[in-house]
């Protein structure tokens, strides 16, 4: 892809106008690259308060024993956790990732709806100070999992309506910039950008953003009705007034699941674009990933019970969901072959954001293998609400999600700062991270087959070392984290000058542009070919 | 005076955990899923090793491949890149290989589903409450009723007593069945949701209050087999275990007369909600 000189832009100086000042710059801002950088920001901070309640939550699983927390603490911060990384770190990770990368890589001159955008974003930070504060009223912040099931989560106190309040803020929020997103892809790219054209971040956030759009609002709708069962006097899912609990579920899981994915094509497209620049070659199989990635998607919305095979469903339900779900494994494992594929024969080098790439392809087929697994109905019989299921996930979303992210972070950062990162300190955070995650999560295999339920405080004694072994890994992924944030500040504070092509096998619209680009960018489309 | 009190506390933990250590109290660990003690753990058992030797095998296959690229293709090698970037023959092949696969898993899968799945023909039924936090266990055509309950004592939860061999995998009452009878198992709550599971069992159900969930089982073996609540169940989900002691059948019958004799008046209270309201598909108990 090349671009054509922008002929006539600077003929006439028209209203060209930099960042307003100050701090009404961010609070105001319009610009897809400032509201990018906020939501970026913003989820690192998430990712610290995050981890800082996953570190107490594997600080008193150490040994057997209550030793630091109280059982129903330890249940806040298991819920507070999943709820603050889910909704606050990963999420708007890729919305500022889209926000950011998406005009400049479809020769747009900014998002579609840019007060819209601003407005997805100032909703984020009060939707998650008033989910916090909860933690704060009496009775505690709410302790009944993520998964909010009735009837344990309408016994949360005052904490109640506020968590609802603040995951519809956050649905609202998620909305908002998934239709953004759908806005800007289909009217905004350079003529030329034609949908087979656009680069894989694009497409899968096309399909995320699809997929935000369709099960937002039934999250909405179902933690609505936990409101109203609570203080309206409805009945939905109290089975004493005629309602059925086990319908929540159902409702959740048709937005838990697809959510699953949200939280994982976004990576599939940033996995897609860092592994051919650093194997100077083409992307093997690009149609085919595109097609991938739509048959994840309509599958994710068929396979939900895979979540609830033992509520107790009628046998020809739990084969329709056992079989769906091992359908999903096909798709997966076409992207993971074009990968592999695309390193094959190619020239690579190993910076930064090419390790995690690899690191991401090796630890999620890891991941996909325990979901294979967790499909087998039977098996997953013993498997399920174990740290099994707690291992399955977190490689799916740390070394997978999270990993891709950070991957995204070093690989865009110097076109976005026009500062090099330190490599040095990007390869120890690299190192210190992988190692830590497998210490911290590959032993939770072994816990949850095994026999050791997840969301326990305290465990039968069979279950110490691996514990300690996973505690161990925790804080060592913890704290190597402190790595990467410093390497961030410092990158954006200065540091070596990147060219704008950055790395050698880099292709594509945004690194033709200048490192920083200036603020506003492709006001004249693009020609691309 | 409380510092010193945390401080004693610490120590006195500190210590029990070092004596713990050198005394062997740390019971074995376990890597991999118990085989179990009915024909149907040992076939969810099966069906566990199976698929996993299949993604070993996958995953020796793939990063083989990944890891030998990486180490030949370098550019530090002097590799240069190649430029292609499809072959449709390629990518038909896997994806109908990995679909062969899938079908080769899911037909053991589909069979022991369904011997999972037929609770009929069972020559005791025994239903289980779940409550925040114990379990009712009610023999419904003997009449026998009781709680199981956590009996770990608390000091050995704040660490101000050594831990025991069984600590929080054991209970005051434990359900109590015959071997080599096919035992149907409803599962049902009070409350909140609660799932009954014993990994040598082979499965656990979820115990969801307005429904009944059916189950059963065959132990094999006589024994003492200890699981936990497997759901999210509130403040001391952690702590409401399930054991179950297994007997020979006389045995049994003998535990079965000493019960009624006992003839416990505090369960008859304690009974749940109405239940001919609750069951669904018209199930008859
Ligand atoms: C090959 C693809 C996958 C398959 C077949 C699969 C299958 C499953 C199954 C069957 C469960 C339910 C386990 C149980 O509770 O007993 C599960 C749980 C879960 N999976 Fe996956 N999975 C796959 C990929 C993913 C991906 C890509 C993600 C996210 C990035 C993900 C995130 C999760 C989460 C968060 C849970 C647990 C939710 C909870 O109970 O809190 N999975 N998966
Ligand atoms: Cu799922
Ligand atoms: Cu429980």
């Amino acid at each position: 892809m090349s671009t054509a000189a922008p002929t006539h832009e600077h003929g006439h100086d028209h209203e060209h106008h930099g960042p307003a000042p100050g701090l009404s710059r961010w609070i105001l801002t319009t610009n897809h690259k400032d509201i990018g950088t906020l939501y970026l920001l913003f989820s690192l901070l998430m990712f610290f308060i995050g981890g800082a309640m996953a570190l107490v939550i594997r600080a008193e699983l150490f040994q057997p024993g209550l030793q630091i927390v109280d059982p129903h603490f330890f249940n806040q911060m298991t819920t507070m956790h999943a709820l603050v990384m889910i909704f606050g770190a990963v999420m708007p990770a890729f919305v500022g990732l889209a926000n950011w990368l998406i005009p400049i890589m479809i020769g747009a001159p900014d998002m579609a709806l840019p007060r819209m955008n601003n407005w997805s974003f100032w909703i984020m930070p009060f939707a998650f100070t008033l989910l916090l504060s909860t933690l704060f009223t009496a009775g505690g912040g709410p302790a009944g999992g993520w998964t909010l099931y009735p009837p344990l989560v309408l016994q949360t106190g005052e904490a109640f309506p506020f968590v609802i309040l603040a995951v519809h803020m956050m649905g609202a929020s998620s909305i908002m910039g998934a239709i953004n997103i759908v806005a800007t892809i289909l009217n905004l790219r350079a003529p030329t950008m034609t949908l087979m054209k656009m680069p894989l971040f694009v497409w899968t956030w096309l399909i995320t953003a699809f997929l935000l759009v369709a099960v937002m609002p039934v999250l909405a709708g179902a933690v609505t009705m936990l409101l109203t069962d609570k203080y309206f006097g409805t009945s939905f899912f109290n089975a004493a007034g005629g309602g059925d609990p086990v319908m929540f579920q159902h409702i959740f899981w048709f937005f838990g699941h697809p959510e699953v994915y949200i939280m994982i094509l976004p990576a599939f497209g940033v996995i897609s674009m860092i592994i051919p620049t650093f194997a100077r070659k083409p992307l093997f199989g690009y149609a085919s990933m595109v097609y991938a990635t739509a048959s994840i998607a309509f599958l994710s919305f068929i396979v939900w019970a895979h979540h609830m095979f033992t509520v107790g469903m009628p046998l020809a339900g739990e084969l329709f969901f056992m079989y769906a779900t091992m359908l999903i494994a096909v798709p997966t494992g076409v992207k993971v072959f074009n990968w592999v594929s695309t390193m094959w024969r190619g020239s690579m080098t190993f910076e930064t954001p090419m390790l995690f790439a690899i690191a991401f392809v090796i630890l999620f087929t890891i991941g996909g293998f325990s979901g294979l697994m967790l499909a087998i109905a039977p098996a997953d019989f013993q498997y399920h609400d174990t740290y099994f299921v707690v291992a399955h996930f977190h490689y799916v979303l740390v070394p997978g999600a999270v990993f891709s992210i950070m991957a995204a972070a070093y690989y865009w950062l110097p076109k976005w700062t026009g500062h090099m990162y330190n490599e040095k300190l990007g390869q120890w955070h690299f190192w210190l991270s992988v190692v830590g995650i497998n210490v911290l999560f590959f032993p939770q295999h072994f816990l949850g087959l095994a026999g050791m339920p997840r969301r326990i405080p305290d465990y039968a004694l069979q279950f110490t070392e691996f514990n300690m072994i996973s505690t161990v890994g925790a804080f060592i992924f913890g704290i190597s984290q402190l790595l990467f944030a410093y390497n961030v500040i410092q990158t954006i504070r200065g540091g070596a000058k990147a060219t704008d092509q950055v790395w050698e096998g880099a292709k594509g619209l945004e690194w033709t542009l200048s490192s920083p680009p200036p603020y506003h960018t492709f006001q004249t489309a693009p020609r691309v070919d | 005076m409380a510092i010193s009190r945390i401080a004693q506390g610490g120590v006195v933990a500190l210590g029990s955990a070092l004596w713990g250590w050198s005394t062997g109290a740390y019971a074995e660990y376990e890597l991999n899923m118990p085989q179990g003690v009915t024909s149907i753990s040992k076939d969810v058992y099966d069906l566990h090793m199976l698929i996993f030797w299949i993604c070993v095998a996958i995953g020796i296959g793939v990063f083989g491949v990944m890891f030998w690229s990486i180490y030949h293709h370098r550019k530090s090698r002097g590799a240069v890149a190649a430029q292609f970037h499809e072959s449709t023959v390629i990518e038909i092949i896997w994806t109908i290989i990995p679909m062969a696969i899938l079908i080769a898993m899911a037909v053991p899968a589909t069979g022991t589903l369904v011997r999972m799945a037929d609770a009929r023909d069972a020559e005791l039924t025994i239903k289980v409450t779940g409550y925040q936090w114990r379990w009712q266990y009610d023999y419904l055509d003997q009449g026998v009723s009781f709680f199981s309950t956590l009996s770990t004592p608390q000091a050995q939860i704040r660490n101000t007593a050594s831990k025991g061999e069984h600590y929080l995998l054991e209970v005051d009452n434990p359900l109590v069945v015959p071997v080599g009878k096919k035992v149907r198992i409803l599962t049902t709550a009070a409350d909140v949701i609660h799932s009954w599971w014993v990994p040598d069992l082979g499965w656990k159900k979820d115990a969801i209050p307005g429904f009944i969930n059916e189950a059963w089982t065959q132990i094999d073996k006589p024994g003492i087999y200890r699981g936990q609540c497997a759901e999210l169940c509130g403040r001391d989900h952690g702590f409401m275990p399930v054991v179950v002691k297994a007997v020979s059948p006389e045995e049994f019958e003998q535990w079965l007369v000493q019960m009624k004799a006992q003839a416990n008046p505090q369960t008859a209270q304690n009974k749940p909600v109405s239940l001919s309201a609750t069951v669904p598909g018209g199930q008859t108990l």
